[in-house]
């Protein structure tokens, strides 16, 4: 076993601990962009904590899921019902934290238990139907859950006599999310080397060859479930609490799910500063460096005719998907690849490990006979 | 809202609500042989295959709009012109989803099963943004050149219009041609051994290269029939349209079995009463959400699928 490096990630979580004590790079990336990066950073560490909820799973334990905004509304809505005004609960922000966390992973327990027995492809579809089942139940359950409206508004996280700005200043907001991210990740890293850990590495690589070492996959399979539906639905909170509405349930449809895939699978599947990096490069795609393009675009070409094509946004599509298509054909191990997955995708480069090819989620052809 | 002549007796609304669903199914049969037949041999789910979908009924809708048709006139002219989108969208996506094969999936062969799917869904997302770019981003009317008229008669209690017809008799000729061509060309009998083992299928001299090409070949024809067909049944399209019924016609492909033909059919027939069904005695809005549960209901009990493990024969 590799002896434990310390890596990359405390430097990155140190910058950006220290970015809101310095105004000067906010102010000088303010007046480049005409954008607060501050402002978005908050939903940068929202989404890591839900790509890292999903790597969980798809990373570590090799199932492919589809389905993760499924847990992430779920997130959301439980604390919408807790704290929004028209409900009589008013729970603290804590509270709602907690139960948000604790029922997404209890309903994560739930969509596993059936499912376990199916091999990676079928797995893979009854996520995403999951997803959709629960977002038509958000949406139709109007007496629950206002619909396609969303509850509004939640109550920020501390009430007025504490005295923290939650609204006007965007560093409140900033230091939970990032704090509660620098808690998951070094859960997470202490996770991937316990005994849990390393029985989905091994699960991933070869379930067969796992289980005849006495590990038990629908045991490992259940926990990876409930711990990446537990983080979605932490994340959920924290975006609905953030965004003070639960928003309308179409936000959490299966493009979130392939959103926050691509995250991960740009940066890395089963490495957290890969994760990171992904979610950072895809968020700030969409929320910053598409916006200024527009303007630009806008402004160097002005043109009273309002075209999709004309426009940087009306491109996103492509640029994503010419990306993946990439991705995959020149560095499918992701930006920040873990190095164990990059032995299994070069294993020609591998040099102190012997690997066998294996795929990455667990689904190797089987001969034809067994099942 | 009932179409149909008598809404007071229940088991012609079931029966008319069964026709519709059968319909509706045949539909869905279509797209989903698209995805068996290539899970069947390369195991790759193509998520692309709905915006190919999508892609085609949007080249049936452009050569109407070159030819000004705007809404049914001389049926000797529209009859004409169907065959006209027939004849250019099922080449159109079978040579697009040969040479996505060619260019994107090929080179991944031998990668983990990740990577295709990966870029299947790049390619998907490639053929939505093209979708948006062609008919923009709202609902797009596909000209109306099937009669809706009863053929009964307007005064019978069962309804079965002329697009019902049209749908049965696209679909249906063409699923017992697949069925005839896999079983008993030889092309047929070299795609259903690269399905079983490539292999081996290798070592007794088949070109699976070929064989794989065929097959998206195929898969993409059928989806450029469904494309039209879909057009002119439903007459609205938009480039969200591959999403919505590439999903439904994937269920029916995994439920049914995935790599399997007539498991495909079947989910898909099953699908369709299923969505008809649903919406007359459940509520149109849980429709979708009725369809995933019993797609999850029955992977837990069959789990690979319902006709999927006896049928080892994969195409």
């Amino acid at each position: 076993m590799k002896p434990y490096r310390l890596g990359w990630e405390p430097a990155i979580f140190a910058m950006l601990l220290a970015y809101p004590l310095l105004p000067v790079f906010e102010s000088s990336f303010f007046a480049l962009t005409k954008r607060s990066l501050g402002d978005q950073m908050p939903t940068v560490f929202i989404f890591a904590i839900l790509a890292l909820g999903l790597n969980v799973v798809v990373g570590y334990t090799g199932l492919l899921h589809l389905g993760i905004a499924a847990f992430f509304a779920v997130g959301a809505y439980v604390a919408g019902i807790l704290t929004v005004g028209a409900y009589p609960f008013g729970a603290p922000f804590v509270v709602a934290l907690v139960a948000g966390t604790l029922v997404a992973a209890l309903l994560g327990l739930l969509l596993g238990a059936p499912t376990l027995r199916l091999r990676g492809d079928y797995l893979a579809l009854v996520t995403l139907g999951f997803g959709e089942v629960v977002r038509f139940g958000l949406k139709n359950l109007d007496a629950v859950t206002a619909g396609a409206k969303g509850l509004s508004p939640l109550p920020p996280p501390t009430g007025p006599e504490v005295g923290i700005d939650w609204i006007g200043d965007y560093r409140p907001f900033y230091y939970l999310t990032l704090l509660l991210l620098i808690g998951v990740s070094v859960m997470l890293s202490n996770l991937e080397r316990s005994r849990l850990g390393r029985a989905w590495i091994a699960l991933r690589e070869d379930e067969l060859a796992a289980n005849c070492m006495g590990l038990n996959p629908s045991k490992l399979k259940l926990a990876a479930f409930a711990l990446g539906a537990g983080l979605a639905g932490m994340a959920g909170v924290l975006y609905a609490t953030r965004l003070t509405s639960t928003a309308a349930p179409d936000a959490y449809d299966f493009n979130k799910s392939v959103f926050i895939l691509c995250c991960v699978i740009l940066g890395g599947l089963g490495s957290r500063p890969g994760v990171l990096l992904g979610v950072f490069l895809l968020v700030g795609f969409d929320n910053i460096l598409s916006p200024i393009l527009d303007t630009a675009i806008q402004q160097t070409f002005p043109s009273n005719e309002s075209r999709i094509y004309r426009t940087f946004t009306g491109w996103r599509l492509s640029i994503f998907g010419l990306a993946l298509i990439l991705m995959m054909r020149f560095r499918p191990e992701g930006l920040i690849p873990s190095s164990r997955v990059k032995h299994e995708l070069h294993p020609d480069e591998a040099v102190a490990m012997t690997v066998h090819p294996v795929t990455l989620h667990g689904n190797r052809r089987e001969p034809e006979g067994q099942s | 809202m009932p179409l149909f002549a008598d809404a007071t007796d229940p088991w012609l609304t079931l029966l008319q609500f069964t026709v519709i669903g059968l319909t509706k199914g045949s539909l869905f049969a279509l797209i989903a042989l698209g995805y068996t037949m290539v899970y069947g041999i390369v195991e790759l789910i193509n998520f692309a295959h709905g915006d190919l979908f999508m892609l085609g009924s949007f080249v049936a809708f452009t050569i109407l709009g070159l030819f000004g048709v705007q809404s049914a006139g001389d049926p000797y002219a529209d009859a004409g012109f169907v065959l006209l989108c027939f004849a250019a969208a099922i080449p159109f996506c079978a040579a697009l989803n040969v040479a996505v094969d060619r260019v994107v999936y090929r080179p991944l062969r031998n990668a983990p099963k990740l990577a295709p799917l990966v870029s299947a869904i790049g390619v998907s997302f490639i053929f939505m943004n093209v979708g948006l770019f062609w008919g923009g981003s709202q609902d797009v009317n596909f000209p109306n050149l099937v009669s809706d008229d009863n053929l009964f008669g307007e005064t019978a209690k069962i309804r079965f219009t002329a697009k019902d017809l049209m749908v049965i008799g696209v679909t249906v000729p063409l699923m017992v041609a697949l069925t005839v061509f896999v079983k008993f060309t030889s092309l047929g009998t070299a795609m259903r051994a690269t399905a079983q083992n490539p292999t081996a299928a290798k070592l007794m001299g088949i070109n699976t290269e070929t064989v794989i090409a065929t097959t998206f070949a195929i898969g993409g024809a059928l989806a450029g029939a469904a494309s039209v067909t879909y057009g002119l049944y439903i007459n609205t399209i938009s480039y969200q349209i591959g999403f919505q019924n590439g999903l439904y016609a994937f269920t029916a492909a995994v439920l049914g079995g995935i790599g399997n033909i007539p498991g495909a059919v079947l989910g898909a027939l099953i699908i369709g009463l299923v969505v008809s069904l649903g919406s007359v005695y459940v509520g149109e809005r849980w429709t979708s959400a009725l369809v995933f549960a019993i797609l999850i209901v029955i992977l837990v009990f069959r789990p690979s699928g319902l006709l999927g493990s006896r049928t080892r024969e994969k195409v």
